[in-house]
């Protein structure tokens, strides 16, 4: 059996698909024992995406939190404004060398389409976006920029309008062309390889970090935050830190609105394992395997299951989760804002919001991921803020 | 032998090709689809498939993601399923196949799925997103309660892949007609012939040939290579457009009768 991760992970899709599958298998790892491509990938990353990324000393949010010294992952510097391009690049140099002339990619918060049509844009390769109606209104600036770049968004108004149904979407787009299509997953999801290659992609995260860490501190930190939506920032933090036994790591779900099965996208708090889109893991469904709508005020957390890899680190119980809600995530929001002038993503503010939380002692080192910027979730935050007035106002007419 | 597997025994006997619709249960409710059954059967088609809806529906085109979502929001749940397929028995005899995806069945409990499916009375199960590869305790658990288990095949599946589908498939073969969802379309893939040849060289299975077959014409020429035609979005359509109206069930006996080259019914 292939890509398990424990009892997690597999292959569950229609048959049309395990042909383009195993071709995509193959060349995925003939790709990466070739130098070559390894080469140009590193120097894509570090030319065009700006990376190593720093590792920055908050001193400020220290100070003001009194605790641990609190460092933060700059994924939001590299080009895109956020870890997505990682993969991006990766994918779209193996779309290449595999002779796919089309690129199609599903997006939630926007944040992989933007690097999927800026890579393609980059490789000169067609690309089609799937983007669900409700993710196209909450993040307009992101479809406007897709857009520039010479992608077509394709609007997905099926089921909850979100992530999931644009993963519907593109599943059966590729199933309908795939001779020609090249499936850039963004995320630890979907079948094998996907989870196993975008993990590859994005452990350039942890690596660095580690490296960065050793020079700043002469060692390893304890404690390792990111948020899980599907979890590819995440665990491209944490996979380079997984032998380390006294490295903590924890990864923080979207509580979205409380711990009402609809209200949130907690998976490993309200969810069972089930199969959805290709791969066996932690699912939000209700008691018959149907799969539940999820919110969270951030897009890129809004999804019912997660990768294979995340569920199996879950029950050996190296990795942690938790998850923190749409009020904690906005306050954090703000307050990276105020303290460190960094405006972090709706879904990094996640990982910041739990940092404060947990309230660690003074002589302890945290690494929180600052997978993106927050330039997206500007005008979401803003109609949030005069929303929250209007109705303040309402309960205090004088 | 289950029912499946006689009536292709017959169907070769007599030297006759099968005829297969595909309706979503509970579109538009759970009563319509007992009648739609019975009337299907009475109209002579040789085994049904008897969807159960499921939320994300990958593997479907248009029209029957629009089923889905009807047959969901009335409420559907596998249970309500299986108690339908007691009720169909209680007047008929058709072949009848528990057609899904893998997470409602994965979900209600494997060993109690092949346990309450058999005592209902189905005769095999199909799950479209299930492969092979994941397939060993679902076709063991399965044929261990007397079910089939039938999987599909692609244009795109390997020679070795249709030796190991072949081999987790009894009952009957569901070939995929060409790559994509399931929907109608105007012309059969001109590959299809090709394709049957080289399936029939690593399979010994009955094949049904299903996806895009939507006319008389095609399925004529299906009958042509293969043993049997699967016909779903075209049927679910014909439904969706009479909802609501009295004559439901009559139209689309009288469409499955077009379809099969029956114009008289």
């Amino acid at each position: 059996m292939k890509g398990h991760f424990g009892n997690y992970g597999g292959q569950f899709v229609p048959e049309t698909l395990m042909h383009p599958l195993e071709e995509l298998e193959a060349a995925y790892f003939e790709a990466q024992r070739d130098p070559r491509f390894q080469a140009e990938l590193d120097e894509l990353l570090r030319t065009y995406s700006g990376r190593p990324t720093p590792l920055y000393f908050a001193e400020r949010l220290t100070k003001t939190w009194g605790g641990a010294k609190i460092y933060l992952k700059r994924e939001d510097l590299n080009h895109t404004g956020a870890h997505k391009i990682n993969n991006c690049l990766g994918q779209g140099l193996l779309a290449r060398r595999m002779g796919k002339t089309r690129i199609i990619a599903e997006t939630g918060a926007g944040q992989h389409g933007v690097a999927t049509a800026t890579v393609c844009a980059r490789l000169g390769i067609d690309c089609d976006v799937y983007m669900g109606e409700e993710d196209i209104r909450r993040q307009e600036l992101n479809v406007f920029r897709m857009k520039l770049l010479g992608a077509r968004v394709i609007p997905v108004s099926a089921g909850s309008k979100t992530l999931k149904d644009a993963i519907n979407e593109s599943m059966r787009d590729w199933v309908t062309n795939v001779r020609t299509t090249y499936y850039m997953l963004g995320s630890v999801l979907g079948p094998h390889p996907y989870p196993v290659m975008v993990r590859d992609f994005q452990s350039v995260i942890g690596r660095e970090t580690r490296a960065q860490i050793l020079q700043q501190e002469r060692r390893l930190p304890d404690l390792l935050l990111a948020c899980v939506g599907g979890g590819s920032n995440s665990i491209g933090l944490f996979y380079d830190f997984v032998g380390e036994k006294q490295v903590r790591m924890i990864g923080v779900e979207a509580g979205g609105r409380g711990p009402m099965l609809g209200d949130h996208a907690a998976r490993f708090a309200g969810g069972r394992p089930g199969v959805l889109h290709g791969t066996f893991s932690y699912i939000l469904q209700d008691e018959d395997g149907q799969v539940m709508p999820t919110h969270s005020v951030s897009a890129g957390l809004d999804y019912p299951s997660v990768g294979p890899e995340h569920a199996a680190l879950h029950d050996i119980g190296r990795v942690e989760y938790t998850n923190v809600n749409d009020a904690e995530a906005l306050d954090a929001f703000h307050e990276l804002s105020h303290l460190e002038g960094i405006i972090p993503a709706l879904e990094s503010a996640h990982a910041v919001a739990y940092a404060k939380k947990l309230k660690l002692p003074a002589d302890q080192i945290v690494v929180v991921n600052v997978s993106g910027r927050g330039d997206k979730d500007v005008t979401e935050v803003m109609r949030l803020i005069s929303h929250k007035k209007a109705q303040n106002s309402e309960e205090n007419p004088f | 032998m289950t029912r499946i597997e006689s009536k292709f025994a017959r169907l070769q006997a007599e030297g006759r090709k099968g005829f297969i619709p595909y309706i979503t249960a509970g579109d538009p409710s759970l009563d319509v689809t007992l009648e739609l059954v019975l009337a299907l059967d009475k109209s002579g088609v040789d085994v049904i498939e008897l969807g159960m809806p499921f939320s994300d529906p990958i593997a479907d085109g248009p029209v029957i993601q629009r089923a889905t979502e009807r047959a969901l929001s009335n409420h559907v749940t596998l249970r309500k399923v299986l108690h339908l397929c007691e009720k169909i028995r209680k007047q008929s005899d058709v072949p009848l196949i528990l057609f899904s995806y893998f997470n409602p069945l994965l979900n209600y409990g494997l060993e109690e799925l092949a346990r309450d499916a058999a005592k209902a009375g189905f005769d095999g199960v199909l799950a479209s997103d299930l492969t092979v590869e994941e397939s060993d305790t679902f076709v063991r658990t399965m044929r261990n309660a007397g079910l089939n288990t039938i999987f599909l095949v692609a244009p795109t599946s390997s020679p070795q892949r249709m030796k190991k589908i072949g081999e987790a498939s009894n009952g009957f073969l569901y070939a995929v007609s060409r790559t994509g969802v399931t929907g109608e379309q105007q012309e059969l893939a001109g590959e299809l012939k090709q394709f049957l040849q080289t399936l029939r060289s690593h399979a010994t299975s009955p094949i049904a040939v299903g996806f895009g077959i939507s006319r008389p014409e095609h399925v004529r020429a299906v009958w042509q290579e293969a043993d049997a035609a699967i016909v779903g979005s075209s049927i679910v359509r014909e439904i969706e457009q009479h909802i609501g109206k009295p004559d439901l069930v009559q139209r689309v006996a009288a469409f499955t009768g077009w379809l099969k080259g029956c114009p008289s019914q």
